[in-house]
């Protein structure tokens, strides 16, 4: 709460942040709204906003989408589209994860897979050593124990039956064949688009300054140049950049860039069947270290493209080129690939990450002020965890009723108790 | 789980060669800067990824591997005025001043004499990146210092790759980018069949190999680069079945001033009309190729005129038998190394991006320098002026920061001069823009299954429905249909797909604010980003990294 507000102001703040706390109420009861669904603005157009525009729209919400850029032109557009549950633990995110799974499979359903470049590709993880392979084995059996589909791949043998360009001297893996990908910025334009025919109004090139309030309560959202939208709800999905978004609504929330580069090669062809990467790759993501961290990963896309990941390192928006790391993923992605010593790297993406302390996304009402809803902070999961996040941000607006398989409370913003206005 | 092994240091392994100025591109404006850093003792690294010197402009036969060593020796030439392999004398007439280019050849070679200049031909700056001084001690290529960083400024670390692959980092104090352009060439039905090209692509077959691209051609487009292939061709006995030129000479009146204060570019304007004139070349104004016919190569071509709105009139096309087609729409500067380094774009006289620089050639990045087509496509002559501003720039920043010597003072005179013909040679560039827009309606004989990206084999009708669906920028109907994410990375289709883009948002604005003059790809400025100037292996990259740490650590 704001240190300069009185004390009736904060009780008064607090009694209203409360009221759509409460299970099963909305940010707009229906008393009040009638027959007519509010009006909620969604701030950023990347593939979360695109989800949660979708659904809202699904649900009857009048929805304006707006970002200061271009649709899904941020990180959206830097990452290799991953759907996965094999690099999830048993935990909030690998719940969050299944429901996210079965939702893109709906949509690929109802939007053309062909369009989304939905791929039901499935992972495969490898080890690089004996004493990583223990390790991998251990985790997939914990995954197993939470329903995971995680097939044990013995020998390098069987490696190569499932991806006949592996190195030979890999010892073993994991296959998880409910890993799918999807092309991010196809699939964030076919939400946008299907949202329009729901009624849903785009505003690109705007920027957003900050909230409107009324009594404690978001009545709007101020673009900068002066220009007011009114909403009854706003949509905070403004990926790496939602903490800045988060603090000009007034309700801050600790989200912070992880820089991450892939490597995209000449069309080589379908050349990978799965998305491969180490073992290594689970620890880096949940890692809090600030320092370079790099683990291989490599996939095909529909383009005949092959994309080389994943870094991770916490340098601020820092946007250059990093020849050093550029050489580390194209080491590792040799080292399983031989072939790939030949094939011509044609560009490299640089992304950053929208991270969070505990790695988990911000979803939910934010109860410092009525009316914000939070999705963002979805790390290196974004993709995956689109449909999902929609899917709640809907149901938040509409007051319920929540998934029973997802344990909500593990992503409501209120968690971050040391965050204050 | 396992340690991912985590290295602090930087791993990269290369060898750093650190040089006063790194030049990148040998064409009229890299030599012109390279001879003027080169003449005030300057250490300089002059790249370039041809065989020879020269760039486009005086694109030269493929050299003979002792290229470089008859440079070193300063051979006397072997046949006539031309240098043995160099430029053989049957191919000079194709080449305009060609006594500038001696000369400044003669002047690189006396810097590779006595050692002033680092020549990497058949070399390509695969990235660069702007590296602090405090970084740069730490690493550990750098202890071959006391380098160019010694002074505590940052330094741009070009990162390149020779002819056997990864070649170390050329470190650099100053670097002025000067890379040239290329043509532009936008489809059309039938641009794709063989014997329809570039009219760079016919120019620099003439230059490089004496080799005509057919019997009958017919050349289209805009600009002036339409005349001396034209002239090339006619000389060689080639049937120019006509030059189709989208605009009309009259475009130049309202700039009539600015063409009487350039009397080189006009007499060599009315040379190459005398020459067409004499050999009976047919110049065709307000007329456009709109058609390439042809089964496994083109065999002909419609042509149809351009109202005054720039629109052809597609009802009445007249056919051309031809056996090679050269198009041509002005060029597009090659601006990968630049972007790669974040220098500040802006819109050209064209409407396409170039870089922002000021009227030192300096770029928005400290420390790069911007020189030639990629500050603004203006020619060859105002190159050299922009190449040797920019030297004589790196040589005050870099030996007399306060300019109050004795040479500075009368490299000032040289530069008030220079910098008066860089003004007025652009005002010419602007002028020439101006007179040869591409016509509003250069896509409407576009057909829904013409080619547009012939890489990723995306037609025309993918692009519109991308644009449709609000794609305004060249960036977004590539993310949306992978219309230049190919192997040229978009070199060939993005002018299209700007243009279509950019022509879908003026159409959606027309009503309310009318725009007049040529299209505009304004929204491709500021739009691009590309951390790989070229391509690399991977194998190449891997070998960067010591052997053992491409090995992550298991560690439990």
């Amino acid at each position: 709460m704001a240190a300069d507000a009185s004390p009736f102001e904060v009780l008064c703040n607090i009694l209203l942040s409360i009221a759509p706390m409460a299970r099963g109420r909305g940010v707009i009861t229906r008393s009040e709204k009638g027959e007519r669904m509010g009006r909620v603005v969604v701030i950023g157009a990347g593939i979360v906003g695109a989800a949660c525009t979708w659904y809202a729209a699904h649900a009857g919400w009048e929805v304006v989408l707006v970002d200061r850029g271009r649709p899904g032109a941020g990180t959206t557009s830097r990452g290799e589209g991953n759907l996965l549950v094999s690099d999830k633990g048993d935990g909030p995110e690998l719940d969050l994860m299944r429901l996210s799974r079965r939702l893109w499979l709906e949509l690929g359903d109802h939007l053309g897979r062909d369009r989304l470049e939905l791929d039901e590709k499935g992972g495969l993880v490898v080890a690089t050593s004996d004493a990583g392979l223990a390790g991998l084995r251990t985790f997939a059996a914990g995954q197993r124990a939470a329903g995971v589909d995680a097939i044990d791949v013995a020998t390098a043998g069987d490696l190569r039956r499932l991806e006949p360009l592996l190195s030979d001297r890999l010892p073993g893996g994991v296959l998880y064949p409910e890993d799918l990908q999807v092309q991010p910025v196809l699939a964030a334009d076919a939400l946008v688009a299907g949202a329009r025919q729901r009624g849903a109004s785009t505003r690109f090139g705007v920027e957003v300054e900050g909230a409107v309030t009324s009594g404690g309560r978001l009545t709007g959202v101020r673009l900068v140049g002066g220009e007011v939208l009114g909403a009854d709800a706003v949509v905070n999905a403004a990926g790496t950049w939602g903490g800045e978004v988060g603090v000009r609504l007034g309700a801050p929330i600790p989200v912070l860039p992880r820089r991450g580069f892939i490597l995209v090669t000449e069309p080589v062809g379908p050349l990978v069947r799965h998305k491969v990467y180490t073992a290594e790759y689970v620890d880096n993501v949940a890692s809090n270290d600030a320092a370079l961290q790099t683990s291989t990963v490599v996939e095909s896309t529909r383009g005949g493209t092959i994309l080389i990941g994943a870094s991770r390192e916490r340098v601020g928006y820092d946007a250059g080129m990093s020849p050093k790391v550029v050489a580390r993923l194209a080491a590792g992605a040799v080292e399983i690939f031989p072939f790939l010593r030949r094939v011509d790297l044609l560009r490299v993406y640089r992304g950053f990450r929208p991270y969070c302390p505990d790695h988990l996304p911000v979803i939910g009402p934010d109860p410092r002020v009525p009316g914000v809803i939070h999705a963002c902070g979805h790390e290196g999961a974004g993709i995956g965890l689109a449909a999902a996040t929609g899917y709640l941000v809907a149901r938040y607006l509409d007051g319920g009723p929540m998934p029973d398989e997802v344990p909500v409370s593990a992503f409501v913003p209120d968690r971050f108790a040391e965050v204050s206005v | 789980m396992i340690d991912a092994g985590t290295v602090t240091a930087d791993p990269v392994n290369e060898t750093v060669t650190p040089v006063d100025v790194a030049i990148v591109g040998a064409g009229p404006a890299g030599l012109a800067a390279a001879v003027t850093c080169a003449r005030a003792g300057l250490r300089v690294c002059l790249i370039d990824r041809g065989t020879s010197l020269g760039g486009q402009y005086w694109r030269q036969p493929a050299a003979s591997p002792d290229f470089l060593q008859s440079l070193v020796a300063r051979e006397a030439p072997v046949s006539g005025p031309g240098r043995g392999p160099v430029h053989p004398r049957d191919l000079r007439h194709l080449h305009h001043d060609l006594a500038t280019f001696d000369a400044l050849r003669e002047r690189v070679g006396e810097a590779l004499h006595a050692g002033l200049v680092d020549l990497r031909l058949r070399t390509q700056v695969w990235t660069a990146v702007v590296t602090d001084a405090a970084v740069v001690t730490d690493a550990p290529g750098g202890t071959d210092a006391p380098g160019p960083a010694a002074d505590g400024a940052a330094v741009v670390d070009l990162h390149v790759l020779g002819p056997a692959g990864v070649a170390g980092v050329v470190r650099a104090r100053r670097l002025v980018i000067a890379t040239g352009a290329h043509d532009i060439g936008l489809p059309f039905p039938g641009w794709d069949l063989p014997g329809v090209m570039t009219i760079g692509g016919i120019q620099a077959l003439l230059k490089s190999s004496d080799v005509v691209p057919g019997r009958r051609v017919a050349l289209g487009g805009t600009g002036p680069f339409l005349l001396p292939v034209a002239t090339g061709l006619a000389a060689r006995g080639v049937e120019v079945v006509g030059v189709f030129e989208a605009n009309a000479p009259t475009g130049w009146w309202p700039h009539l001033s600015t063409v009487v204060r350039n009397p080189d570019r006009l007499r060599e304007g009315l040379a190459y009309a005398a020459t067409l004139a004499r050999r009976r070349v047919p110049f065709r104004p307000r007329t456009m190729i709109v058609e390439a016919h042809g089964h496994d190569r083109v065999e002909a071509v419609s042509v149809c005129r351009l109202d005054r709105a720039g629109r052809p009139g597609l009802e009445s096309v007249v056919r051309h038998d031809v056996d090679a087609v050269g198009i041509g729409w002005g060029f597009s500067p090659i601006l990968d190394l630049a972007v790669t380094l974040r220098c500040a774009t802006r819109l050209g006289d064209n409407g396409f991006a170039v870089v922002a620089v000021d009227s030192e050639q300096r770029s928005s990045v400290p420390m790069v320098l911007v020189a030639g087509e990629p500050t603004g496509v203006g020619g060859a002559a105002l190159a050299l002026a922009e190449g040797e501003l920019a030297g004589h720039v790196v040589v005050a920043d870099l030996t007399d920061p306060v300019g109050t010597t004795a040479r500075s003072r009368r490299t000032g005179q040289r530069l008030r001069t220079v910098r008066r013909d860089v003004v007025r040679l652009r005002s010419f560039a602007t002028a020439m823009h101006a007179a040869h827009p591409i016509p509003p309606g250069w896509a409407a004989a576009v057909r829904r299954e013409t080619t547009v990206c012939r890489c990723e084999e995306v037609d025309a009708a993918t692009v519109l429905e991308a644009v449709a669906a609000g794609a305004d920028t060249a960036r977004q109907v590539k993310q949306l249909t992978r219309a230049g994410m190919g192997w040229c990375q978009g070199r060939t289709c993005e002018p299209a797909c700007a243009l279509l883009a950019a022509g879908a948002a003026q159409q959606t604005t027309r009503e309310k604010a009318p725009l007049a003059g040529p299209v505009g790809a304004s929204a491709l400025a500021g739009d691009t980003e590309r951390l790989v100037a070229q391509p690399v292996s991977l194998g190449a990259l891997a070998d960067l990294l010591p052997r053992s740490s491409s090995q992550p650590s298991h560690d439990q």
